[in-house]
């Protein structure tokens, strides 16, 4: 019997895990963004003293969530489990990263969507009694999502208003089940929705569906309204995907505009730092939550977040192929009190 | 979400994104490519009055061309250019200079068999592919159209 369950797609967690600490690590780009107080570390060079963009990233996984345990006191022989996910093929990053840090470790692949993905799945285990402290992590990093995905850095390609910035960058959350919050309360897990957009350089238009679907299916099961919320964020639907979500959401009855962000629109000054549409991928929505967002609670300048990671589950080759874009999104519900 | 389907979703999205500046852009395509032939005739100029003769200088002309595309992709210059002059500095040679040099410097650690040789042309290979054989086309085209005259 799951008793845990409420409506179609969300959990509601009978002992909610504690977020006990949190790190961000992001290069040079971000590091003059609005949001640049709130990183633990700023990169000055974006290899990091390593011989390829790919150990860069890395390492910087790793170094983040090495700091996010040392944050809490802790060593890596106390965490239970790793969750942990990125964007490059077989999700390298993640591997080689955990490969250095001897905790049992799931690796995930959400795209963009991981860090919610990664704080769902390490909630619920907590929830379920099955660990009592796990790290839930993600990164990404510009030039090694620029190889695999796109151009060489140094071809003179233009690029539309639509596309978004990669950003560099890694973070991670700690989670026990003991603590002081802010706590995980809700989870809605989203489904898959692909209503056809192949444009890969129009990912906030993709993904922004799937957005949608979650957040509106959230509000059914837990029965909140957007303005039970402090601040309902999205991960990195950029420019395009916000006026997607606040036009389609208000349709369907959801008055979003108060109170609605995107980590992507966030992250970057878009007209100085010439970012397009905003910041994307794995590292957007897991430097802006663990850096911007878990500080901003601490500080009770926020209580109740709902942060809502998007991820774009194509490669290479299915773009090659014609296909279009599967999108995806989860929600978590971060809440400073729990009734 | 439910009532829109699929093709009534691609329409409402194309009109969310912001339009290219399409006159800005051809401006600046304009202006970059005419720098570009600019400086090509110059060269041009400086060989003749050098005493090259007419097949001389038109391969000097591109050499000097590829090697300044090359050496700006390699001090990080020519991805700038390209930015701004879009295909007004993609369709010169040394446009083509930067296509190939800039997949062979990204995949340097990838090795110089299976990185800098083999994805060296994974941009330009089209071009060179469709380019030859056109040319292949056209040339027997000719040869049936004026009987080998």
């Amino acid at each position: 019997m799951a008793l845990k369950r409420i409506g179609a797609q969300t959990v509601k967690l009978s002992n909610p895990p504690s977020i006990i600490s949190t790190a961000s690590i992001v290069g040079p780009k971000e590091g003059e963004g609005p949001l640049k107080d709130y990183f633990d570390i700023i990169l000055e060079d974006d290899m990091w003293g390593q011989e390829s963009f790919e150990k860069s990233e890395a390492k910087i996984q790793e170094e983040a969530i090495k700091l996010a345990i040392s944050n809490a006191n802790l060593s890596p022989n106390d965490i239970e489990y790793l969750f942990a996910g990125d964007l490059l093929n077989q999700i390298i990053t993640s591997s080689y990263s955990a490969r250095q840090l001897n905790i049992p470790f799931f690796g995930l692949y959400g795209a963009c969507s991981t860090m919610t993905e990664s704080l769902s799945l390490g909630a619920m285990i907590i929830d379920g009694q099955f660990a009592d402290k796990v790290v839930c992590a993600t990164s990404s990093h510009f030039s090694s999502a620029e190889r695999q995905f796109r151009f060489p850095l140094e071809y003179g390609s233009q690029r539309t208003f639509s596309a978004q910035w990669t950003v560099t960058g890694g973070g991670a959350t700690v989670l026990s089940s003991t603590g002081n919050g802010p706590y995980i309360t809700y989870i809605t897990t989203g489904k898959i929705v692909d209503l056809g957009i192949v444009d890969v350089n129009n990912m906030g238009g993709a993904m922004a569906p799937a957005a949608i679907d979650t957040i509106s299916q959230h509000f059914k099961d837990t029965g909140y309204n957007p303005v039970d919320y402090d601040l309902i964020i999205t991960g990195d639907l950029g420019l395009v995907g916000k006026k997607i979500i606040l036009d389609l959401l208000r349709k369907e009855g959801y008055d979003l505009s108060e109170n609605y962000s995107d980590c992507g629109i966030k992250i970057f000054d878009g007209v100085e730092q010439d970012t397009h549409a905003g910041g994307s991928g794995c590292g957007c929505a897991a430097v802006v939550f663990n850096g911007y967002i878990y500080k901003e609670m601490m500080k009770r300048n926020l209580n109740r977040v709902l942060l809502i990671a998007t991820g774009a589950l194509h490669s290479s080759i299915s773009t090659l192929q014609g296909e279009s874009i599967p999108g995806i999104a989860h929600a978590v519900t971060i809440d400073n009190m729990i009734s | 979400m439910d009532k829109m389907n699929k093709k009534e979703y691609q329409k409402y999205v194309e009109r969310k994104v912001p339009k290219p500046t399409y006159f800005k852009n051809i401006l600046y395509a304009f202006v970059v490519g005419g720098i570009i032939c600019v400086f090509g005739q110059i060269i041009r100029n400086f060989l003749l009055k050098y005493g090259l003769d007419e097949k001389s200088v038109a391969a000097g002309t591109s050499i000097v061309l590829i090697f300044t595309g090359a050496f700006l992709t390699g001090i990080g210059i020519y991805d700038k250019i390209g930015k701004i002059g879009g295909a007004g500095a993609a369709i010169p040679i040394t446009g083509f200079a930067n296509s190939i040099v800039s997949p062979a410097m990204e995949f340097k650690r990838e090795g110089f068999i299976f990185g800098v040789a083999a994805r060296m042309f994974s941009i330009a290979g089209p071009v060179l592919v469709y380019g030859v054989g056109s040319s292949v086309i056209v040339g027997i085209l000719y040869l049936i159209l004026t009987k080998g005259r």
